[in-house]
C-alpha cells in the first residue's frame, strides 16, 4: 500500500518533468496538504490524487506536517516550479496575503480546500469547503422525519471544545430539533472527536440517565465519538440503532459498517472530494478565464441503511481513512 | 490516626459530591457478567491513569519525570492492533506490546542515567517521537480489530471486575509487595533523595535507574493494550494524549514529591481515582463543557493546598487550643 | 600573632571584630582586616575557613552580627552589591559573573547604558568602553564583539575593568586564577600591579602558595573562623605561611603522638603506579592491617582525588591495584565495597548522608547495597543494627527513625561512619572526618579512629588538622600538586616534617 503510494508518486515526479517539456496541454497543480493527522485527512490525500490521474493532472504534493511556514515555502516552491495551478489546505486562517499575493502577480490561481482563510477574495480563484451547519441541520433533519411525532431525548457528543466544526455542527442541529416541540438535547457534552472520549462520555449519559432507558437518541458530530458510543451502548445491554438511534457526521469506513450492522442509523458525508469541485473549476477558468463560484459548498450527503453501506464501506476502506 | 492519609479523605469528598450531583452515583448492578454503575466507571476509566502512575511514581521518586507514557502508550496499541490485524497469535501481539513499552523504558533509562541527560529533556525526545512512530505504523488511521482475547483485556471481566481495573489492582499490590518486601523500594528513595550519596554506598544507581524508566515504560504499554482494546481499535493521534500530565498529577496527589525521595505507590493509584472521580463527576453533573476544564483545575488546587505543609500549619493553628489550665513550672517537661 | 603593622597611610578599609552566626554556628569570630591603598592584600584558609563568609559581609551579601566596618574612616554597612560598589568595593569571582551573550561594552555599562534622547547612546557606549579598557592594555579589543568570544583571562580582565570602573577603591578577587594557564596568569598579574601602582586596594584569594609570594605585599590568614595573623609577606617564609594556615607554632610540636609502636599486620592491598592523569600522578601504596596511613597535603594538592581512585568513584589510567595478592579492577564503588573497603567523603552533605531517609535506613544503606535488593534485612534486622550502632557510637538522635537532616554535622558524621561500619569492612577511607564537627564530637571520632586500628582495620584518613594525623596515622603521605611527594614513617611522623615537606618550593625535594 506504502510502497504503491511511492511509486506513484515517483511516478507522478517524472511525468512533471516530461509535461512540462511536452505536453503544453496537460495542466501541472501544486497541491500543499496540511498533514496526516487524521484518517479523513490522509483520505482527502488519497482521493485529490485519484481526481489528478483520472483527469491527467500532474499533481504535485507536499506534506506541511501542520505547519504554516512549511505551506508557504511549498508554495513559493510551487511558484518557482510555475505550476498551472496550486490547491491550499490551509492549517490557519490567517497570514496567507503576501504568499498569496505572490502567487496573483505570478498569474497562478489558488483554489483552497476545505478551510476558509482571512484574506481579501481577489488573492485566491475559489474556495471549497463543506458546511458544517449544514451538516448538523441534514443530521438534524434525519431525526426530525425518523421520529416523526414521538417524544425524543436526545444526547449529543460535541467535538472539540472551541473548534469551528463543534460549534457549527451544534448549531445546525439544535437550529433543526430546535423547531421541533417533541425533540429535546437534554444532555451535552465533549468527546473531544476520539473514540475512547466518546466511550467514556457514552457510559456516564447512559448511567445519569435512567441506565440509558431515557435516551431516544445520540447525536455526535463525527463517527468517531459515535463508534465509541456503539461500544457503551452495547456494553450497558442495549442496542445501538434500536433502541438509541445513533445520527453522527464524516462517513468514515467504520461507521458504514456499523450502519450494515444496524448498530448505527445515520451519517452525513463530509466528502474527502473537495479537489474535484477544484479541478473543475481550474478547468473552466482554464477554458474562458471565468470563475462561476467564488465559495464552492460540497455536498453533505446523508447515508442510512438503504445506501449500500456495506458497497460504501468497502469503497472507503482503502483511503486511508 | 496517622493512617487516615489526606488523600483518602479527598477521594470520600469527590466520592460525595458525585453522589450530590447524581443520587444513582453509588447504585451498582450486574450488566452481562460485569459490574455496572457509575462507581464503576470511576475505577474503570482510571485504570489506564493508575497503571500510568504506578510507574510514573518510581520515576518521580528517583527525582525524574517520564513524559513519554502518553505516547507509549499510543506505540503499545498500534504494535498490537498491528499485529493482531496482520493474524498473529494473541500470546505473541501482547509481548510484543509489552516488549515494545520495555524497550522506550530502556531508551529513556540509557538517556537519563547513562547520557546525563535531564529526565524532563530525554523523555520529551519519545514523547514527541513516539507519537510520530504510531502514526507511522497506523498511516494515521484508526486501525480497528475484532479478536475476542484483545478486546477482553479493554472491557472483559473477571469474577464481574471489569479487567482494567483487575489489571490495574493486580499491578499496584504486585508492584507495592516488590518495592516494599524487597529493599527495591528503599534503593530507588535513596537514588532520588540523593543520587551522588547512594552510588558511594554501593548502589547501582545507573542500572536501577534503567530500571525504573524500563518499568513505566512497560506499565505505559499495559495502559496502552487497555485503551486500545477498549475502543477496539489504535488511535494513534488520540491514544493517551496528555495522560502523561494526569499520571504526573495523580503522582503528585499521591504525595510523592516531584523532588524525589519517599514515594507510594497505593497513593498514587488513589491519586488516579481522583482525578477521575472528578472527571465521572463533571460528565454526570450535566455542566456545559466548557467549564471542564475550571471545575477540574479548582478541585486540583484545593487537594493540592489542603496537603501543603503550609496550609496544614494554619488550619493546626487555627484550631481552638484548650485555655492553658496551670502555667508549667521552670524545668517540667512539657510536650 | 595578632600584632597588626600600624602603617603610616591610612587604611582605606578597616574591617574589625567581626563576627557572624550561623543559627549556633559561628563562622566567624572577632576577625579584623585592614587595607591599605596600593597594595596586594592576600586573604588566605582552607575550607571553611571563613573567606568566603568575610567577603560576603564586604560586599553586602550577608549582614554581620558584630563588628565594625569602615572605609575612609566612615562606618559602613554594605547593604547589597550595587551599595558595596557605591562604597567602593568591587568584587570579582572565579566564574566571570558577566553575560557571555552581550557584547564586551555592554557588559561594561549594564544597568547604566550612556542614553541619548531616550535610546541607547551605542557609540558612546563603545567609546567609553575603549577608554575604560585602554590602561588594561586591551585598547585593541573589539568591543562590540561578544564577550563570550574571548578567553576566560580576557573576560576576567573586563570583569575587573567593569568592577574598578564602578567601585574604584577596593577589589575583591576571588580565586581568579584557578582556570587560568601559566601565561594568562602572567597577564593578570601586570593587570592588578598597574592597579596596584595606581592606589587601590586588592584583596587576592587563592590557593597557590607561589602566587601569594609572587603578588601579595601583605598575608591574612584565617583559620576556623578566627583570625590567625595578618603580616608582610617579606616576613614570612613559605614553612610560616603554611603553619599559619595549618594552624601550628613549630615549637608546640609536642603533640602527643599515640601510636608509635602500633604492631603492622599483614598486607591487605598494594597499589602500583596508580594513578589518573590531571587527578593525581602515579603513586604507589601498601595497605596492612591494623596501620592508620595518615594524608595531609594542602587543599587542592590531590588529597580526595586519591582517595576517589582507591575507593573505585574515579577509575585509573595507570597502574594495578591487587587486594589479598589478587589482582583487582576497582571500576565503581560497589567493586571496592565487595573487597571490603568503606569510604566517608570529605562533602558530606552531597556525597554523605541521605537527607530525608532516617537514621536507620542510613546506617543499613551500605549493607543492603552489597547484599542486593532481592535480600532484604528485616526491620527487626535494620532496627537492632541501628540501635546497636546508635549506642556504640553514642550518636545523638530523638529516634532511628528520625530523619538523617536533623542531626548534627558530628553525628551526621558517626551515622556516615557507622554505615561502613555495619559492612564490617577490612580498609576505611576517610576523608576530612572531623571537618565542621564540634569539640566533643572531634575527640570521639579521633578515639573511634585509634580504636578501629586496634582491632586491626586498617584506615586511610585525610586531614587537614595535623595534630590529628600526627595523633593516629601510623606514618603519614605528604601530597602536592596532585603528587605524592613525601612518605613519613614512624618516628620521622611530626607536625614539622609535615609541613616541610608541604611547603617546600616546587620541584625541591623534601629532605
Amino acid at each position: 500500500m506504502n510502497v504503491l503510494k511511492h511509486i506513484l508518486l515517483g511516478s507522478v515526479v517524472i511525468c512533471g518533468f516530461a509535461s512540462a517539456t511536452l505536453a503544453q496541454d496537460k495542466m501541472t497543480v501544486g497541491f500543499s496538504q496540511v498533514g496526516s493527522e487524521s484518517g479523513w485527512r490522509a483520505a482527502e490525500t488519497a482521493v485529490t490524487r485519484q481526481e489528478a490521474e483520472k483527469r491527467g493532472v500532474d499533481l504535485k504534493f507536499a506534506d506541511a506536517q501542520q505547519k504554516q511556514e512549511n505551506q508557504i515555502k511549498a508554495i513559493r516552491g510551487f511558484i518557482a516550479q510555475g505550476v498551472d495551478a496550486i490547491l491550499l489546505a490551509p492549517v490557519v486562517a490567517t497570514g496567507w496575503n503576501d504568499v498569496l499575493a505572490e502567487a496573483k502577480d505570478a498569474e497562478i490561481p489558488v483554489v483552497l480546500l476545505d478551510r476558509g482563510i482571512d484574506a481579501p477574495e481577489d488573492l485566491y480563484l475559489a474556495a471549497v469547503a463543506s458546511d458544517q451547519v449544514k451538516e448538523g441541520a441534514v443530521a438534524g433533519k434525519w431525526l426530525v422525519d425518523n421520529v416523526g411525532s414521538k417524544a425524543c431525548n436526545v444526547v449529543e457528543l460535541e467535538g472539540t471544545v472551541g473548534s469551528s466544526p463543534a460549534i457549527n455542527r451544534k448549531k445546525g442541529f439544535d437550529d433543526t430539533v430546535g423547531a421541533t416541540s417533541n425533540i429535546k438535547v437534554i444532555a451535552s457534552q465533549t468527546g473531544d472527536f476520539t473514540r475512547s472520549k466518546g466511550k467514556e462520555v457514552m457510559e456516564s449519559f447512559i448511567k445519569a440517565h435512567n441506565g440509558g432507558k431515557d435516551i431516544c437518541a445520540l447525536y455526535a458530530h463525527n463517527d468517531d465519538m459515535a463508534v465509541g458510543a456503539i461500544q457503551a451502548i452495547k456494553d450497558a445491554g442495549l442496542k445501538p440503532g434500536t433502541d438509541i438511534l445513533v445520527v453522527s457526521i464524516d462517513g468514515v469506513p467504520d461507521i458504514f459498517q456499523a450502519i450494515a450492522n444496524g448498530e448505527a442509523n445515520a451519517t452525513v458525508e463530509l466528502t474527502p472530494n473537495m479537489a474535484g469541485p477544484a479541478f473543475d473549476a481550474l478547468e473552466a477558468y482554464k477554458k474562458d478565464k471565468t470563475v462561476a463560484q467564488k465559495s464552492i459548498v460540497t455536498e453533505s450527503k446523508l447515508f442510512t441503511a438503504s445506501d449500500d453501506p456495506k458497497g460504501q464501506y468497502e469503497a472507503r476502506k482503502g483511503l486511508g481513512y | 490516626m496517622k493512617w487516615i492519609k489526606p488523600q483518602y479523605i479527598a477521594f470520600l469528598i469527590v466520592l460525595l459530591l458525585n453522589f450530590a450531583l447524581f443520587r444513582g452515583f453509588f447504585t451498582i448492578s450486574i450488566q452481562d457478567g460485569r459490574l455496572f454503575g457509575s462507581l464503576i466507571d470511576v475505577f474503570n476509566r482510571g485504570a489506564p491513569v493508575a497503571i500510568l502512575a504506578v510507574g510514573m511514581t518510581a520515576v518521580i521518586a528517583t527525582k525524574g519525570v517520564d513524559l513519554s507514557v502518553g505516547a507509549v502508550m499510543a506505540v503499545a496499541g498500534a504494535v498490537a492492533a498491528s499485529l493482531i490485524q496482520s493474524g498473529q497469535p494473541l500470546g505473541i501481539v501482547i509481548l510484543a506490546a509489552l516488549g515494545i513499552g520495555l524497550l522506550c523504558g530502556l531508551w529513556n533509562g540509557f538517556l537519563v542515567a547513562v547520557l546525563d541527560l535531564q529526565p524532563i529533556i530525554a523523555t520529551l525526545i519519545l514523547m514527541v517521537a513516539g507519537r510520530g512512530i504510531a502514526q507511522l505504523m497506523t498511516e494515521g488511521r484508526i486501525v480497528t480489530f475484532n479478536d475476542p482475547g484483545l478486546i477482553y483485556i479493554g472491557s472483559g471481566a473477571l469474577l464481574t471486575i471489569p479487567m482494567p481495573v483487575v489489571i490495574a489492582g493486580v499491578l499496584m499490590v504486585v508492584a507495592t509487595l516488590i518495592m516494599r518486601r524487597t529493599a527495591l523500594g528503599l534503593f530507588i528513595e535513596s537514588i532520588g533523595v540523593n543520587r551522588s550519596a547512594s552510588t558511594y554506598a554501593g548502589l547501582r544507581s545507573k542500572t536501577l535507574l534503567i530500571g525504573v524508566y524500563a518499568f513505566c515504560g512497560l506499565c505505559a504499554s499495559i495502559a496502552g493494550l487497555i485503551a486500545a482494546a477498549d475502543i477496539r481499535g489504535a488511535d494513534a493521534n488520540n491514544a493517551g494524549l496528555w495522560l502523561e500530565l494526569d499520571a504526573i498529577l495523580a503522582v503528585v496527589i499521591g504525595g510523592t514529591s516531584l523532588l524525589g525521595g519517599r514515594f507510594s505507590i497505593p497513593l498514587s493509584v488513589l491519586g488516579a481515582l481522583i482525578i477521575q472521580g472528578m472527571n465521572t463527576g463533571i460528565l454526570l453533573s450535566g455542566f456545559p463543557s466548557e467549564f471542564n476544564l475550571i471545575v477540574k483545575a479548582f478541585v486540583v488546587i484545593v487537594i493540592l493546598m489542603v496537603q501543603s505543609p503550609i496550609v496544614g500549619n494554619i488550619l493546626t493553628f487555627m484550631r481552638p487550643t484548650p485555655a492553658p489550665t496551670a502555667v508549667p513550672a521552670p524545668g517540667e517537661k512539657t510536650s | 600573632m595578632q600584632e597588626q603593622i600600624m602603617p603610616t597611610a591610612s587604611p582605606v578599609l578597616t574591617a574589625d571584630s567581626i563576627t557572624k552566626s550561623f543559627l549556633t554556628t559561628r563562622v566567624l569570630d572577632r576577625v579584623g582586616l585592614t587595607l591599605m591603598p596600593g597594595e596586594v592584600h592576600a586573604l588566605l584558609g582552607e575550607n571553611g575557613a571563613g573567606k568566603s563568609t568575610l567577603i560576603k559581609i564586604l560586599t553586602g551579601a550577608y549582614t554581620h552580627d558584630s563588628g565594625t566596618i569602615r572605609i575612609d574612616g566612615v562606618d559602613v554597612t554594605p547593604r547589597d552589591t550595587a551599595h558595596a560598589q557605591e562604597l567602593g568595593i568591587g568584587t570579582v569571582y572565579q566564574e566571570v559573573n558577566l553575560l557571555p551573550n552581550l557584547t564586551v561594552a555592554e557588559n561594561l555599562f549594564i544597568g547604566r547604558q550612556p542614553t541619548r534622547f531616550g535610546l541607547v547612546d551605542r557609540r558612546r557606549m563603545e567609546r567609553d568602553a575603549r577608554r575604560i579598557l585602554e590602561p588594561y592594555g586591551l585598547e585593541k579589543l573589539d568591543v562590540s564583539a561578544d564577550l563570550g568570544s574571548y578567553s576566560v583571562a580576557v573576560q576576567q580582565i573586563v570583569a575587573i575593568a567593569r568592577a574598578v570602573d564602578l567601585s574604584g577603591k577596593v577589589l575583591i578577587l576571588d580565586e581568579p586564577t584557578a582556570s587560568l594557564d601559566a601565561r594568562e596568569v602572567d597577564v593578570l598579574f601586570t593587570v592588578v600591579r598597574r592597579l596596584r601602582a595606581k592606589g587601590l586596594a586588592i584583596v587576592f584569594i587563592t590557593h597557590f602558595m607561589d602566587q601569594v609570594f609572587a603578588l601579595a605585599d601583605r598575608v591574612t590568614v584565617l583559620r576556623n573562623g578566627k583570625l590567625v595573623g595578618s603580616k608582610p609577606i617579606g616576613d614570612l617564609t613559605r614553612m610560616e605561611l603554611v603553619t599559619m594556615m595549618l594552624g601550628h607554632a613549630l615549637e608546640h610540636e609536642s603533640a602527643m603522638r599515640i601510636v608509635k609502636d602500633r604492631p603492622r599486620g599483614e598486607r591487605l592491598a598494594t597499589f602500583q603506579g596508580y594513578g589518573l592523569a590531571g587527578k593525581i600522578a602515579p603513586f604507589d601504596l601498601n595497605v596492612h592491617s591494623g596501620e592508620v596511613v595518615g594524608v595531609a597535603g594542602l587543599l587542592g594538592s590531590g588529597r580526595t582525588e586519591m582517595a576517589r581512585l582507591l575507593f573505585g568513584i574515579d577509575s585509573p589510567d595507570s597502574g594495578s591495584a591487587t587486594v589479598d595478592g589478587r589482582s583487582v579492577h576497582l571500576r565503581q564503588a560497589r567493586d571496592a565495597i565487595a573487597l571490603g573497603f568503606g569510604f566517608c567523603p570529605e562533602d558530606r552533605k552531597t556525597d554523605g548522608i541521605l537527607g530525608d531517609l532516617t537514621v536507620r535506613e542510613n546506617i543499613m544503606l551500605a549493607l543492603q547495597a552489597r547484599r542486593g535488593w532481592a535480600k532484604p534485612l528485616s526491620f527487626k534486622e535494620q532496627a537492632d543494627l541501628a540501635d546497636k550502632f546508635v549506642k556504640a557510637l553514642d550518636i545523638r538522635t530523638a529516634s532511628v527513625e528520625q530523619p538523617i537532616k536533623l542531626l548534627s554535622g558530628g553525628n551526621q558524621q558517626k551515622v556516615i561512619l557507622a554505615r561502613w561500619l555495619a559492612t564490617e569492612p577490612r580498609f576505611l577511607i576517610l576523608d576530612e572526618p572531623t571537618r565542621g564537627i564540634d569539640v566533643g564530637a572531634h575527640a570521639e571520632i579521633i578515639r573511634m579512629i585509634n580504636r578501629l586500628c586496634d582491632e586491626g582495620l586498617s584506615l586511610f584518613v585525610i586531614s587537614s588538622e595535623l595534630e590529628e594525623i600526627v595523633a593516629y596515622s601510623s606514618r603519614v603521605l605528604v601530597l602536592r600538586d596532585r603528587q605524592v611527594v613525601r612518605e613519613l614513617t614512624q618516628e620521622d611522623v611530626s607536625t614539622a616534617s609535615i609541613m616541610k615537606a608541604i611547603a617546600a618550593e616546587p620541584g625541591e625535594v623534601a629532605a
